[in-house]
């Protein structure tokens, strides 16, 4: 990436990618940010079924990342960001979403406090120039580091067994959202337990030099483990059921939005428990302190939808057939037995317990069909399970 | 606990003064706060070389506004005019100048054409300059918010203007942001006419006469009104320092504290609001609210801290265009200058070199490109004409203001300050030949000097470009154009709001409104 020529070539393979073009049977490669990413290596629901029974590996070094560093390092992640970053404290990583002035999500993402002063921000979208705006007046360092660092997701009950049979001692003793630091071959091999998949589960960080022998020394590891490559179909559906976000999907970043009354702010998208209106000034904060005394527009919810057919797109009505709202993300989940979706509602609708119906099309056999689903707003995400929050990790 | 009914102004420049008067009458507790020795900021007059004085930045009186004068009682505190009604001259080399008043232009060369025009020219932008001074006195409106009071203000500017009647309506939309090459262009013929009357549209702006907004800037300027005479320029007695004295006697009459030679070196919060200023030598002085005289840029990045600001309000500060390109110069001379062909009596005028659009625009476009002009223009005034106490019995001052001069000169302006005052030195003597004989001291202030000493960032004196785009609701930038900063307790007054620079006083006047209101 650091040749001038770089322009020259649009979508580069990852560090892995010896690895995962030999395990990718079905050839079924996209694109996410600048690299070649599979959709799927050999059976979407054997991926997704390798994640919840077993381990399943995703290459995630397509995610943006930066690293901030310098003095001011935390009052400017303060001002960035809308929660306290200060309770993200060295060996840990907090779960954040960014506004600007008008209090409305340009993103969300993870901070890695890697060390004392030294953090790196994970996001889907890009963000050098609103980070560098909000760095004026800083003594602050950003550096773009997505190309620098390889990243794989090791996701699921058996991701804990086959780290430490890898070699990584006391990883059953990283809690969740920990960082750990090893020496691995030369280079530092940083594991965070951190994922996208709502279950226990790590994501591995380091030098794009060692990036095949890690994955080789993984597989090795989890041979016996039910170890799989999991491609971007299945994470999608592992995350719906975790009821994790994607922007772009369920909201839109508010830097993209040409129609300002399409953008969310934190409280329109479930996320009010990450911002601490306490904190003297951050981005969006007046604005969000006037949504706080006027009331939001839109409330984000997980919905429980009767039948099977997965609610892709769907207009959500009243019981009295009144609109306010659709679909932003959907799925039939095998392990909850539930036809499930993210939804963003208008105001005041959203209350846990509250029936609504939902307007799904689908197809058979080239013939479309129209049903109106009874639905109901929940509180709690569809797949949680107690070995996610367990220290020290089980063994499975 | 702050005191709730203590204001703190930090600057005694005009508006600040104003300001202070405003909220001292209506029972604040206003303690001004003054880096320099003196008041009145960039409204000064100062001895610059032994028994010879000046308007030291400002140097004509065309926007002081009326309604303040008299709530202030400007006059029963002792500020004088001592010319009203300046007339200008054209200055041409071979001495066949052009002068006018009013609406009436006389000359060699003007053609009856020319004359029935200028009579029109004057009329549409009195009348559109008139429309823009309206607004001065009011808290520009919120786009787009929904409120009350702004949509009452938005619907007054829409009514003013559509009360233009069709005709004047349809050229004031035509001609508000477009250039003002193009209209003298169409609308005169003599070349020395549309060089002297683009001057207007360029002066103090980053602007030549084909760029847009120069129509604006020429609306603006004239916009104020000298004893009801729209437009009109005036000489205060003992300079502009007047001004300033006569508004620092008002704002102690109101009972506002002045303090001066006391640098503010930051504005202290308490969370999220504001709680006094610090002084350079470390006293704090507590307040609720915090009226900043100062510039858009030094009120938020030197004495705030970007930090304590949302990003994208920041940036677009940030962004603001702030740097001059007018250069201020002032000569002490021994004598009267003689300009070829302008009898004594005219030389206290307003004296412009300007011969021709063409040359002004070539002035303009060294600016471009970070060079001074190679032939400057200027607007000269020589106050000791009507005031005898500006220069020892049979000398005399002349202030000039001079362009372009840009503040981000290539190599810096260390280097090269001899070798553009030589410059401006020989276009003077081209129309007053014997005036290097003359000279006893020579001033130069580049808009860096401007910068140091009025601490006005990029020396630019409306404390940030006047244009369409920085100007009403979009002044300084939104989100501050009603005054209030968004940080609670803390203001603008500065001449970076509505209605902008020049000596005039209603971003004074509108900010005390908006601190009165806003509680």
């Amino acid at each position: 990436m650091k040749s001038r020529e770089h322009f020259r070539t649009h979508v580069y393979p990852t560090p892995f990618y010896s690895r995962s073009q030999e395990l990718n049977r079905l050839k079924e490669w996209g694109r996410w940010a600048d690299y070649l990413s599979p959709h799927a290596y050999f059976d979407v629901s054997m991926e997704y079924f390798a994640a919840r029974n077993a381990c399943a590996v995703f290459d995630l070094t397509a995610m943006t990342k930066y690293r901030i560093t310098g003095p001011d390092a935390l009052p400017y992640l303060d001002r960035l960001l809308t929660r306290d970053a200060a309770k993200v404290k060295p060996g840990r990583v907090g779960y954040c979403v960014w506004c600007n002035d008008a209090g409305r999500v340009i993103d969300d993402g993870t901070l890695f406090h890697l060390r004392e002063n030294d953090y790196r921000l994970c996001s889907q979208e890009r963000h050098l120039d609103w980070l560098m705006t909000c760095a004026f007046g800083f003594d602050v360092a950003i550096h773009e580091d997505t190309h620098e660092v390889a990243a794989l997701a090791v996701q699921g009950p058996t991701s804990c067994a086959i780290l430490k049979k890898m070699g990584l001692n006391g990883i059953e003793n990283l809690k969740p959202f920990g960082i750990n630091h090893y020496a691995y071959a030369d280079v530092e091999l940083t594991v965070s337990r951190t994922g996208y998949t709502g279950d226990l589960g790590y994501e591995l960080w380091i030098d794009p030099s060692a990036a095949e022998t890690l994955w080789d020394r993984l597989f090795d590891a989890g041979s016996e483990h039910g170890i799989t490559p999991m491609g971007g179909d299945a994470l999608d559906l592992v995350r719906i059921e975790a009821g994790l976000l994607l922007a772009g999907v369920d909201f839109l970043p508010a830097d993209e939005a040409v129609r300002v009354d399409r953008t969310r702010s934190p409280y329109e998208l479930g996320l009010g428990w990450l911002v601490d209106l306490s904190k003297p000034n951050f981005n969006g904060r007046r604005a969000l302190i006037e949504e706080q005394r006027r009331g939001s527009r839109y409330t984000f919810v997980k919905l429980d939808i009767d039948g099977n057919k997965p609610a892709h797109q769907s207009f959500i009505f009243t019981r009295r057939e009144k609109a306010i709202g659709h679909v932003t993300s959907a799925m039939w989940s095998p392990t909850a037995k539930a036809n499930i979706a993210l939804a963003s509602l208008e105001a005041p609708h959203g209350q846990p317990g509250e029936e609504l119906l939902v307007e799904i099309y689908y197809q058979r056999e080239l013939k479309w069909n129209r049903v109106m689903a009874p639905c109901r707003v929940v509180k709690d995400a569809f797949f949680d399970p107690p070995r996610r929050r367990m220290t020290p990790a089980p063994d499975f | 606990m702050t005191d709730s009914n203590r204001v703190v102004i930090i600057g005694a420049g005009h508006n600040g003064l104003v300001c202070a008067s405003y909220l001292a009458k209506a029972g604040r507790d206003v303690v001004v706060i003054e880096a320099a020795e003196q008041v009145g900021g960039a409204a000064v007059t100062t001895e610059f070389a032994p028994g010879f004085k000046v308007s030291a930045c400002a140097h004509l009186l065309n926007l002081l506004d009326g309604p303040i004068s008299r709530d202030l009682g400007l006059e029963s505190l002792g500020l004088r005019m001592v010319k009203t009604d300046l007339a200008t001259v054209a200055l041409a080399i071979d001495g066949h100048h052009l002068s006018w008043s009013g609406s009436e232009v006389s000359g060699a060369g003007v053609s009856e054409a020319d004359r029935t025009a200028f009579i029109e020219y004057r009329r549409r932008m009195n009348r559109f300059s008139a429309l823009l001074g309206r607004l001065h006195n009011l808290v520009p409106p919120r786009l787009a918010a929904g409120n009350r009071s702004d949509l009452i203000t938005s619907a007054r500017l829409a009514l003013d203007i559509r009360r233009l009647g069709k005709q004047d309506m349809r050229e004031f939309l035509r001609i508000a942001g477009i250039n003002i090459y193009d209209i003298l262009e169409e609308t005169f013929d003599h070349p020395l006419l549309k060089g002297a009357l683009s001057l207007d549209g360029v002066l103090g702006t980053n602007l030549g006469p084909r760029s847009n907004n120069s129509v604006f800037a020429a609306l603006h300027r004239m916009s104020g009104q000298v004893g009801g005479q729209q437009g009109a320029l005036a000489l205060p007695d003992g300079g502009m320092g007047s001004v300033a004295d006569a508004l620092a006697a008002a704002a102690t009459q109101q009972g506002a504290t002045l303090r001066v030679g006391s640098p503010v070196a930051r504005i202290l919060l308490d969370g999220d609001r504001v709680r006094g200023v610090e002084l350079a030598d470390g006293e704090c002085v507590e307040a609720g609210i915090v009226v900043s005289n100062a510039d858009p840029q030094t009120t938020f990045f030197k004495l705030l801290g970007a930090r304590h600001l949302e990003a994208g309000f920041m940036r677009r500060i940030q962004h603001l265009r702030m740097r001059g390109k007018a250069a201020k110069l002032h000569l002490a001379l021994s004598g009267l200058p003689e300009f070829t062909g302008v009898a004594p009596e005219q030389t206290g005028e307003r004296l412009v070199i300007a011969p021709d659009l063409v040359y002004v625009e070539h002035a303009f476009d060294h600016s471009k490109y970070g060079e001074y002009s190679a032939e400057p223009i200027l607007e000269i005034s020589i106050p000791s004409v009507h005031d005898q106490t500006l220069a020892p019995a049979g000398q005399h001052v002349l202030s000039a203001i001079v362009q372009y001069a840009p503040y981000d000169l290539h190599g810096g302006w260390q280097t090269s300050r001899e070798t553009f005052l030589d410059k401006i030195m020989t276009v003077l003597s081209r129309y007053a030949p014997n005036i290097r004989e003359q000279l006893i001291h020579s001033q130069l202030l580049t808009p860096v000097d401007i910068e140091t000493q009025f601490r006005i960032t990029g020396g630019h004196w409306h404390h940030g470009e006047l244009a369409l785009d920085q100007a009403l609701m979009l002044r300084p930038v939104p989100g501050a154009a009603q005054y209030a900063a968004p940080l609670t307790g803390l203001y603008l007054c500065g001449a970076g709001c509505h209605p902008g620079g020049g000596v005039m006083g209603s971003a004074g006047r509108n900010a005390a409104t908006a601190v009165l209101s806003g509680e």
